[in-house]
């Protein structure tokens, strides 16, 4: 069956000789971009939730690829819980500037009032009210309808279940039973009154895919990446880096100059260093694919309970 | 992390360019509850070294507490995920997986076998290129062997691997592997499924998973991972086709610049192709394709693009630019329905359809039959409920660009997305066009309603009345009508008890009859507006997507939704009919208020509370609510006293 108002005669492409082989890479490029150029197409007010990180990093540059020769149309946010490295922070606002980007920060200022912190209040509390509900505070303040996020499915157990559009409540919550069937590259970007979306366009990548894109892409990371002699002190069978004069020295620590680097990025009281040489991403890379553990293990804040993030997460938790 | 490589300790730079050319496969896993899908999969990832030791101790902690092994390391705990699930040792939902080796990445849908099957079969089987299917050697080919390859060739997908799992428990024995692999054969034939690959294997020993068995000297094929890392991509079919690319944003950053961006479907493009935007079928040249790293020359299938055009031609969001046989353009197709919302399709109600970026309102008919997904039988059928299967006709609003699924399964695949909750509620695959929607033009007539409407004197509108039986809506809008007819203008009345008398008598009570008693409703209302005439619709209507059916069908301004507000208690006191009394005895079924719902509209343009007015006050209202709306203004304004 044809339609009257087309023709083929007119339209002779040249055949392809032989196909061109995609590389995975190429392939997740691909499927990341066309989930952000969705978004922007359906939603109404998008943020791009920006933590400086090697993730962030990758999405970020994904954006820039989605929307060029345009900027991304949307801005970046940061939740600061006000513990970030130094390092980070100078970094956000270098790129930030580079790129011409526009970047909200937002600090939980009820948590500031109390003096919430991480040596005074516990991994647990500090994270929940700097992070889980700064961030709910900055997406409700400004009214932002979709958030992208840099979560990846191997990360974690529940995040491999969690779609690529994924709803929250008006109160932010996670429902893993009331989740929408995601067929092929069609995302119902359709909301309720009161609903949000996270969307998370680099769902299928890893680890490896990560650092992988960094080194062929050139893209810029924070340096504390990469190993350098930082102070630090060992607590509770963790490198601490001291990171400022915030952090209280327990009876007989003394910071020590070593080597190390760090595989994930937060808070830096809560962010466990390695010790480590690889000082370019061919050396980390290496590094990362030689080791024994997996990169949350640096997280302090995973370490409560099987399935705690699945927890956090149907609380408001990125 | 990765498959260990010796070039990671030798020469990182050497392994990394190898693993940047890996390509990518997505496969399914298939298999019934005790099949040992998931115990496969945990052993896909331990035997490419993607687990970590701290992973490990994990595992080996949870094999103890609550493994299914007698302490022994259960795989099927990797990928077991979420709490709730663990607890009832089932998955509950798609999980995607990740392992690569030396030479590919691959990304598994874990889907489970129970009771949801279908929907998230076919979830995970719309991204999937190969599926692996597998099978109890001690059980051989079951019910649902033959319902998960039904569902794989159903969404396409034309790779299978047999995997015949725990052979360990039948000895290896290759007689009872061989009679396995010929029932399969013959009948995925019957189905379509002809490229097979049948492995013998043990998922929880490892045996011809990543290596050759020992056990199965008999066994010539490749084993599980060497065939998935050599099978043959999809890639180059798709390259093949021609060119759709539909189109996701247009790219405006300034006025000398507008970009079409997308993700191609199939085909290839370079600058300088001929190309046309459909459904509109404007016909431009590629200039150029523009990429943060630099125009290209060529791109491929599967690509993330932005196209410019030589010509200035609209072409937007929804669109889809073509080369080689342009895409089909119709408003009406048969297509392949699968149901995944708990709520069973309705026939007649109108649902948002999502294909490509385009977004149409749609109605289904009943189904033409559904299918047994167990026995491939095709059943009659009035609707289709949650993970159902049936054949259906599809009429939209607007005509759209397609291809056939069969084709391409991304201008052929769409979503149903419910108009009120925002669910995706089912999926479809389009089988071909109904001819009737392309060879039947709309009339362009002469003389249209505006010039009828005025003939008259006045302004064509549909006014409204929903409510509860026995609310007073037939009272009011009697009482409205004989205003009206004072007035001079030109009225007529559909009411929901004379219709059922006549044009809808073939029609019942049940949810589906009453989508479609309404539907029929609308479209004569319709009829009646482009007459010119104010048309006075008193129905019960208790769905709030049918009234939206009915406002979609005219324009904004001439529709008038009338809200009779009556709360339950006094409709039930009233009981004008005795019809409350009957559905409460249980004589009358499918009664509203009473056991069938209803939906109270949000925003009515007019509000009347009949507790707080009389019938007669309650005209005077809406008549009042008519001028201020301009609907009864200029000519004959009745005799001035």
């Amino acid at each position: 069956m044809t339609t009257e108002s087309a023709t083929v005669s007119d339209i002779e492409p040249k055949p392809l000789l032989s196909p061109v082989a995609l590389t995975h890479l190429q392939r997740l490029e691909a499927e990341s971009i066309h989930i952000m150029r969705e978004v922007v197409a359906e939603s109404d007010n998008p943020v791009m939730l920006y933590s400086i990180g090697k993730d962030s990093a990758v999405m970020l540059h994904l954006a820039i690829k989605a929307f060029y020769p345009a900027l991304p149309p949307f801005p970046l946010l940061h939740v600061d819980t006000g513990w970030k490295f130094r390092e980070m922070i100078a970094f956000r606002d270098d790129i930030v500037a580079k790129l011409g980007l526009t970047l909200l920060t937002h600090t939980n200022p009820e948590g500031v009032a109390q003096g919430v912190g991480p040596f005074t209040h516990g991994s647990a509390v500090h994270t929940d009210i700097m992070k889980t509900q700064g961030l709910k505070q900055a997406l409700d303040q400004h009214g932002f309808d979709v958030a992208f996020g840099g979560a990846r499915r191997d990360e974690e157990k529940s995040r491999a279940k969690e779609r690529i559009f994924s709803f929250r409540s008006a109160q932010h919550r996670w429902d893993p039973k009331q989740q929408r069937p995601e067929l092929w590259r069609t995302y119902n970007a359709r909301k309720q009154k009161g609903e949000s979306i996270r969307v998370f366009p680099l769902s299928n990548w890893t680890e490896l895919d990560i650092w992988q894109y960094i080194h062929l892409e050139n893209i810029p990371l924070v340096p504390l990446y990469f190993a350098a002699e930082r102070p630090v002190v060992e607590r509770d069978g963790t490198l601490i880096m001291v990171d400022d004069d915030r952090m209280p020295m327990r009876p007989g620590e003394v910071p020590e100059q070593k080597m190390v680097r760090f595989r994930t990025l937060g808070c830096y009281p809560l962010t466990g260093a390695v010790e480590s040489t690889a000082a370019t991403l061919p050396d980390i890379i290496q590094e990362m694919l030689l080791t024994t553990t997996s990169e949350r293990q640096g997280r302090v804040i995973d370490h409560d309970q099987a399935a705690s993030m699945e927890k956090k997460k149907q609380e408001g938790y990125f | 992390m990765a498959h260990i490589s010796d070039l990671i300790g030798t020469d990182i730079d050497a392994y990394l360019l190898q693993h940047q050319h890996k390509s990518l496969l997505r496969f399914i896993t298939c298999g019934s509850v005790d099949d040992g899908k998931s115990t496969l999969i945990g052993r896909l990832l331990y035997d490419s070294k993607m687990i970590f030791e701290d992973q490990m101790a994990a595992l080996e902690a949870d094999s103890k507490r609550v493994g299914t092994q007698g302490g022994e390391i259960d795989f099927a705990l990797l990928v077991d995920g979420l709490a709730a699930e663990r607890e009832q040792g089932i998955t509950i939902d798609v999980a995607y997986r990740f392992f690569s080796t030396d030479r590919r990445k691959f990304i598994v849908a874990d889907t489970p076998g129970h009771e949801q099957y279908t929907r998230n079969m076919v979830t995970g089987a719309s991204t999937a290129d190969l599926a692996v299917i597998l099978v109890d050697a001690r059980k051989g080919i079951l019910t649902q062997t033959r319902r998960h390859s039904f569902l794989v060739s159903l969404i396409g997908i034309r790779k299978v691997v047999l995997a015949v799992n725990k052979m360990d428990l039948v000895g290896f024995d290759q007689a009872i592997f061989d009679q396995i692999v010929s029932d399969y054969r013959a009948f995925a034939a019957q189905i379509g499924l002809d490229d097979v690959t049948a492995i013998p294997i043990s998922g929880l020993r490892g045996d011809n998973i990543a290596s050759r068995s020992e056990a199965t000297p008999w066994f010539d094929g490749p084993v599980l991972i060497d065939h998935l890392e050599t099978v043959p991509l999809d890639e180059a079919r798709r390259q093949q086709g021609d060119l759709r690319l539909p189109v996701q944003w247009v790219n405006r950053p300034n006025l000398d610049f507008r970009g079409f961006t997308g993700q191609i479907a199939s085909g290839v493009v370079r600058p300088g192709d001929v190309v046309r935007v459909l459904p509109s079928g404007k016909q431009s040249k590629v200039a150029r394709i523009v990429t943060y790293d630099g125009d290209l020359d060529l791109a491929v299938a599967g690509q993330s693009i932005t196209l410019t055009l030589e010509d200035e031609i609209d072409c937007s969001r929804g669109d889809i630019i073509a080369s080689g046989n342009p895409p089909e353009v119709a408003d009406q197709f048969e297509t392949t329905l699968i149901w995944m919302a708990e709520e069973a399709m309705l026939p007649g109600r109108s649902y948002w359809l999502k294909i490509g970026a385009k977004l149409v309102a749609a109605t289904i008919t009943e189904p033409k039959y559904k299918i047994n997904v167990n026995t491939l039988e095709h059943l009659a059928a009035k609707s289709l409920t949650l993970n159902e299967i049936g054949v259906c006709n599809i009429s939209l609003d607007q005509q759209i660009a397609f291809d056939p699924y069969k084709d391409n399964v991304d201008t052929g695949g769409f979503i149903l997305i419910d108009r009120m909750t925002n669910a995706t509620i089912g999926a479809g695959l389009i089988n071909f066009a109904l001819r009737r929607s392309q060879n039947i033009h709309w009339q362009a007539l002469d003389v249209n309603k505006i010039s009828r409407a005025d003939l008259k004197g006045q302004r064509s509108a549909i006014l409204w009345f929903t409510g509860l039986s026995g609310s007073g809506k037939s009272t009011i809008a009697n009482l409205v009508e004989k205003q009206l007819f004072a007035l001079g203008r030109h009225t007529t009345v559909l009411d929901g008890d004379n219709v059922r008398h006549g044009l809808n008598r073939d029609l019942g009570f049940t949810d589906a009859d009453r989508v479609e008693n309404i539907r029929r409703v609308a479209e004569v209302s319709k009829l009646m507006v482009e007459a010119g005439l104010i048309t006075l619709v008193s129905f019960i209507s208790p769905f709030r997507s049918e009234r939206q059916m009915a406002r979609d069908l005219v324009e904004t301004s001439e529709f008038i939704e009338i809200f009779v507000d009556t709360p339950l208690a006094v409709a039930e006191e009233r009981d004008v009919k005795g019809l409350y009394k009957k559905a409460r005895s249980g004589a009358l079924k499918n009664f509203t208020g009473i056991d069938s719902p209803y939906e109270a509209p949000i925003t009515p343009e007019i509000h009347i509370d009949t507790t707080r007015m009389t019938p007669e006050q309650a005209a005077d209202l809406i008549v009042e609510r008519l001028r201020d709306r301009g609907l009864i203004k200029g000519g004959w304004q009745g005799p001035e006293i």
